[in-house]
C-alpha cells in the first residue's frame, strides 16, 4: 500500500507540474513575447479555459497527501510555512490578474495586471523548483517529526540549511527554464503567425540552457545527497529513466526544428514527468530526509495512514481520478486547435 | 498574544473572507440553471442574455472563490499541523474528495460554460451550466462533511500512534450532523444568490433603466428568496438546532445565553451575556419559548452552562451569543421581506412598490452577514474543542510556527484580501451597471472574454 500511495501522490503532483507548467510558462513569456494587444490576448486565450483545471491537480495532490500521509503533510506544511504562504499569495495574485485583465479596459490597470501575472508566474516556477530541491536535500527534522525552516541561513546545504541555498536556487532555475520552454512549446501549438514563430525561435536558446542546467542539477543532487543513486544501483534497469530524460531532450530539439509542435510539446511533458519521477525514485522509501540524521527521516512507512483509510481511499480515488482524466481529455479536445481571437471568444 | 489565538485568527479570517464567494457561487449556480432552462424551453434570447450576464458575475466571483480557497486546504497543514497529523486519515478524505470529485468537474464545465458557447450546442451549453451547479454543490457537501466530523465525530477508530482512522466510509459521508448542516447551509447560499439577484433587479427598476431585466431578476430572486428564506427556518434550521441542542448542549446554552438550567426556559431576544454575574444584562425575553422550540413543550428542561465545568464552556461566549442572534434576527427579517415581496408580486404591484424595492436593494449585504454569523455560531459553539469531545483546540495548532511568523502571514493576508475586496467590488459593480444587453460590437468582444 505504501508503494502504491507514494506513486499516486507523486503522479498527481507530477501531473500538476506538466499541466500547470505550460500555463506558468506562458505567464513567464507573455510580457516580452507578445508585442501587441491582440498577440497578448491570443497568448492568454490559449490558457484561459484550462489554467484553473490545471491548478486543481495541485489541490488534488495536496488533499491526497493529507489523507494518505498525514504526518508528512503536517510536518512539511508547517515546516515550510513561510515559503508556502508566499506561494499562496502568488497563486492568488496570478489567478486574479489573469482572469480580471479582460474585465478591465483601462490601459494602466491592464498593464498592472499583466505585470503581476508575469511576475507571479515567474516567481512560482522558481518556488516550485526550490521546493522540490528542499525535499531532495532534506530538512533539519526534530525528534518529534517537525521542523521550521528560515528563508535562508548561510546559503549552503548542511545541517541547518535555509529554504534557499545554492542547491535549491539551482532547482529553482531548472524549473524556471524548463517551464518557460514548456510554455513556449505550448504556444507553438496554440497561436499562429509571427507570434508562433517568435515562440519557436525562443525554443533553441532555452533548450541549450535547459540541457546545461539539467546536467548541473543532476550532478549537484548526487553531490548533496549521494544516497539518491541507491535505488538505481539496486534496480539497474531503472537507469532507463535518465537515459529517457536525455532522449526526450533530444526529441524536443529535433521535433521543434522539424515543425512538429504537438510532438515537441509532448516530449517536453515526458521530460518533466521523467525528471520528477526520477527524483521521486531516488528518494523512495524516504519522503522527507532529515539533515539531522537518517534515523529521523520521514519514510513512507512512518507517515502512512491506517489500512482501512487507504483501502477505502484507493476505491474512490481511482474512480474519481478516472473521471477527472475524462474531463481533461474532453476539455482539451473541445478547445483544441489554434486560438481564435478574431471573434472575441477564447 | 498566544500562538493559539494567532492560528485561530489566521484560519478564521481567511475562511470568513473565502466564504463570501462560494455562497454566491452555489446560490447563483442554481439560479443560472433556472435562467438557462427557461431560455432553452422558450428559445428566448433575453433569458440567454440574462444567463450570460450572471455567468460573467459568476465567473468573477468564482475566481475569487478559487484563489481564496486554495489557502484553506494548505492551512490545515501550515497552521494546524498537530491536528492534521492525527486527523488526516479521516478528514483528509473528504478534503481530497472535494478536489477529485468537485473541482475537476467544476473547472472543466465552467471553462465550457464561459468560453465555449460558440463551440457547443444549446443543449450542451445548458448541460455545462447544470454541471457547474452540481460541482459547486458537491464541493459544499465535502466541506460540510469535514466540518461535521469535527463537530460530531463518527465512524472513527484510533490507531496505536494516536491517529484517527475511518472505520466506515459511508457513515463518515452520511454523518447526520453533516446532512442537517448541509441542508441548512445550502439553503443559506440560495438566499444569498436570491437576494443578490433581486437587489440587482430592484436597482434597475429604481433607476428606471432596463425595466425588462429588472422585472426578470426581481421575479426570479423573490420566488427563490421566498422558498429559501422559509426553508432556512423550517425545516432546516429547526432540525439542525434541535440536533445541536441534543449533541452539543453546552454550545446551545452559550448560543442562547442560558447560564442556569431551567424548566420552561425563556428565549432571550436581545441582551448582553455577562460571564461574571452569570446573567443577561438588559434582557428582552419570551417566556418558555426556548423549551418549546427545542423539545416541543413549554415545560421541558433545558440544560444551562451551570451543568458543565467551566473549562468546557465555549471560549468566546459573548461572541457566540451575538453571532447566533444576528443570524436568527436577520433570518426573521428575510422571511418578512420575502413574504411581503412575494405577495406584491402575486398581486402585480411589486414593480411599482418603490419602498419594497428599496428594501430589497439595501438588503443584499445581509445574507452575507447572516451566513457568516451562522458559521461563527457553529465554529465558536464547538470550542474549546477542535474535534468535539476528543481533542482540544489548544492541542491542535502548529507549535513550530511562532506567534511572530503567524502574525506576519496574517497581516499579509489582510493586506492582500483588502486589495481583492476592492477589486471585486469595482468589477462586479461595473458588470451590473453595464447590464445584460450587449454594447457595441467592439465592446462586446472585450466583455465577452
Amino acid at each position: 500500500m505504501g508503494f502504491i500511495w507514494f506513486w499516486l501522490v507523486a503522479v498527481t503532483i507530477v501531473g500538476y507540474v506538466v499541466l500547470d507548467g505550460f500555463d506558468l510558462g506562458v505567464g513567464v513569456l507573455h510580457l516580452f513575447l507578445a508585442h501587441t494587444e491582440p498577440e497578448r490576448r491570443a497568448m492568454l486565450a490559449s490558457i484561459g479555459p484550462v489554467w484553473d483545471g490545471n491548478e486543481v491537480w495541485l489541490l488534488a495532490g495536496g488533499g491526497t497527501l493529507y489523507f494518505a500521509f498525514p504526518l508528512l503533510y503536517a510536518s512539511a506544511f508547517s515546516g515550510f510555512y513561510l515559503p508556502l504562504m508566499m506561494v499562496l499569495w502568488l497563486l492568488i495574485l496570478r489567478g486574479v490578474s489573469l482572469e480580471l485583465r479582460n474585465h478591465i479596459e483601462v490601459g494602466v490597470w491592464r498593464a498592472l495586471l499583466d505585470g503581476l501575472f508575469g511576475l507571479s508566474s515567474t516567481l512560482l516556477t522558481i518556488f516550485f523548483g526550490a521546493a522540490l530541491a528542499n525535499v531532495l536535500r532534506g530538512v533539519p527534522l526534530q525528534a518529534d517529526g517537525y521542523f521550521f525552516l528560515p528563508l535562508w541561513t548561510n546559503w549552503k546545504p548542511g545541517l541547518h540549511p535555509g529554504i534557499l541555498d545554492w542547491y535549491t536556487v539551482i532547482g529553482g532555475l531548472v524549473a524556471l527554464v524548463a517551464l518557460t520552454l514548456h510554455g513556449a512549446l505550448w504556444l507553438t501549438i496554440k497561436v499562429s503567425g509571427a507570434l508562433a514563430q517568435r515562440a519557436r525561435n525562443l525554443v533553441s536558446p532555452l533548450w541549450v540552457l535547459l540541457v546545461a542546467l539539467t546536467l548541473v542539477s543532476l550532478a549537484a543532487t548526487i553531490a548533496v545527497r549521494p544516497l539518491s543513486l541507491n535505488n538505481y544501483y539496486e534496480y539497474p534497469v531503472t537507469f532507463i529513466v535518465p537515459v529517457c530524460v536525455v532522449a526526450s531532450l533530444a526529441a524536443i530539439w529535433f521535433l521543434n526544428r522539424n515543425a512538429h509542435p504537438v510532438k515537441a510539446f509532448l516530449s517536453s511533458c515526458v521530460y518533466l514527468f521523467l525528471m520528477l519521477a526520477g527524483a521521486c525514485w531516488g528518494l523512495y522509501p524516504t519522503v522527507l530526509p532529515a539533515t539531522t540524521g537518517a534515523d529521523r527521516d520521514i519514510t513512507v512507512l512512518s507517515s502512512i495512514s491506517g489500512p482501512h483509510t487507504l483501502a477505502v481511499g484507493l476505491a474512490w480515488w481511482s474512480f474519481g481520478m478516472a473521471l477527472a482524466i475524462g474531463y481533461v481529455v474532453f476539455v482539451y479536445n473541445k478547445f483544441r486547435g489554434k486560438v481564435d481571437v478574431g471573434n472575441g471568444g477564447h | 498574544m498566544t500562538a493559539e489565538l494567532i492560528h485561530r485568527l489566521h484560519f478564521a479570517f481567511t475562511i470568513t473572507f473565502h466564504y463570501l464567494f462560494p455562497q454566491l457561487t452555489m446560490g447563483l449556480g442554481l439560479l443560472i440553471v433556472v435562467l438557462k432552462s427557461v431560455a432553452l424551453r422558450t428559445g428566448s434570447e433575453q433569458w440567454d442574455r440574462a444567463a450570460r450576464f450572471w455567468g460573467r458575475i459568476f465567473g468573477i466571483n468564482f475566481v475569487f472563490g478559487v484563489v481564496t480557497g486554495i489557502p484553506m486546504e494548505f492551512e490545515f497543514g501550515t497552521n494546524w499541523a498537530r491536528f492534521s497529523r492525527l486527523s488526516g486519515g479521516v478528514i483528509g478524505q473528504p478534503l481530497a474528495m472535494e478536489g477529485v470529485f468537485s473541482f475537476f468537474l467544476e473547472s472543466a464545465f465552467l471553462g465550457l460554460f464561459l468560453y465555449g458557447e460558440g463551440r457547443l450546442s444549446k443543449w450542451m451549453h445548458w448541460f455545462s451550466a447544470v454541471m457547474v451547479f452540481v460541482g459547486s454543490w458537491i464541493s459544499g457537501f465535502f466541506i460540510i462533511v469535514t466540518d461535521a466530523w469535527m463537530q460530531h465525530p463518527v465512524a472513527y477508530d484510533r490507531l496505536p500512534n494516536g491517529q484517527f482512522e475511518v472505520v466506515s466510509f459511508w457513515q463518515l459521508l452520511l454523518n447526520p450532523w453533516g446532512l442537517l448542516q448541509y441542508a441548512h447551509n445550502m439553503t443559506g447560499a440560495v438566499i444569498t444568490g436570491s437576494f443578490v439577484m433581486a437587489a440587482t433587479g430592484a436597482f434597475y427598476l429604481l433607476e428606471g433603466r432596463r425595466q425588462d431585466y429588472g422585472r426578470m431578476f426581481v421575479k426570479v430572486g423573490v420566488i427563490a428568496g421566498l422558498a429559501s428564506t422559509i426553508a432556512i427556518i423550517f425545516p432546516t434550521g429547526d432540525m439542525h438546532g434541535k440536533y445541536v441542542a441534543r449533541n452539543q448542549p453546552a454550545a446551545m446554552a452559550g448560543m442562547e445565553g442560558l447560564f442556569k438550567t431551567e424548566d420552561g426556559a425563556g428565549m432571550v431576544l436581545i441582551g448582553q451575556p455577562n460571564e461574571e454575574t452569570g446573567l443577561i444584562d438588559n434582557p428582552i425575553v419570551v417566556n418558555d419559548a426556548l423549551s418549546f422550540l427545542i423539545y416541543g413543550t413549554t415545560k421541558a428542561e433545558v440544560k444551562g452552562l451551570d451543568q458543565f465545568p467551566k473549562d468546557q464552556w465555549p471560549t468566546a461566549l459573548p461572541l457566540l451569543f451575538y453571532a447566533y442572534h444576528i443570524m436568527a434576527g436577520l433570518g426573521t427579517w428575510f422571511v418578512l421581506l420575502m413574504v411581503v415581496s412575494a405577495f406584491l408580486l402575486w398581486r402585480g404591484l411589486l414593480y411599482e412598490s418603490r419602498w419594497v424595492l428599496w428594501a430589497l436593494l439595501l438588503s443584499f449585504p445581509l445574507p452575507y452577514i447572516a451566513n457568516t454569523a451562522g458559521w461563527m455560531t457553529a465554529e465558536l459553539g464547538r470550542q474549546p474543542w477542535i474535534i468535539y469531545g476528543l481533542m482540544r483546540t489548544s492541542e491542535g495548532y502548529s507549535n513550530t510556527v511562532s506567534v511572530s511568523n503567524g502574525l506576519f502571514t496574517l497581516l499579509g493576508f489582510m493586506g492582500l484580501y483588502l486589495l481583492l475586496g476592492v477589486l471585486f467590488t469595482v468589477l462586479v459593480y461595473r458588470e451590473i451597471s453595464n447590464g445584460p444587453e450587449p454594447k457595441t460590437i467592439e465592446a462586446q468582444a472585450i466583455s465577452a472574454d
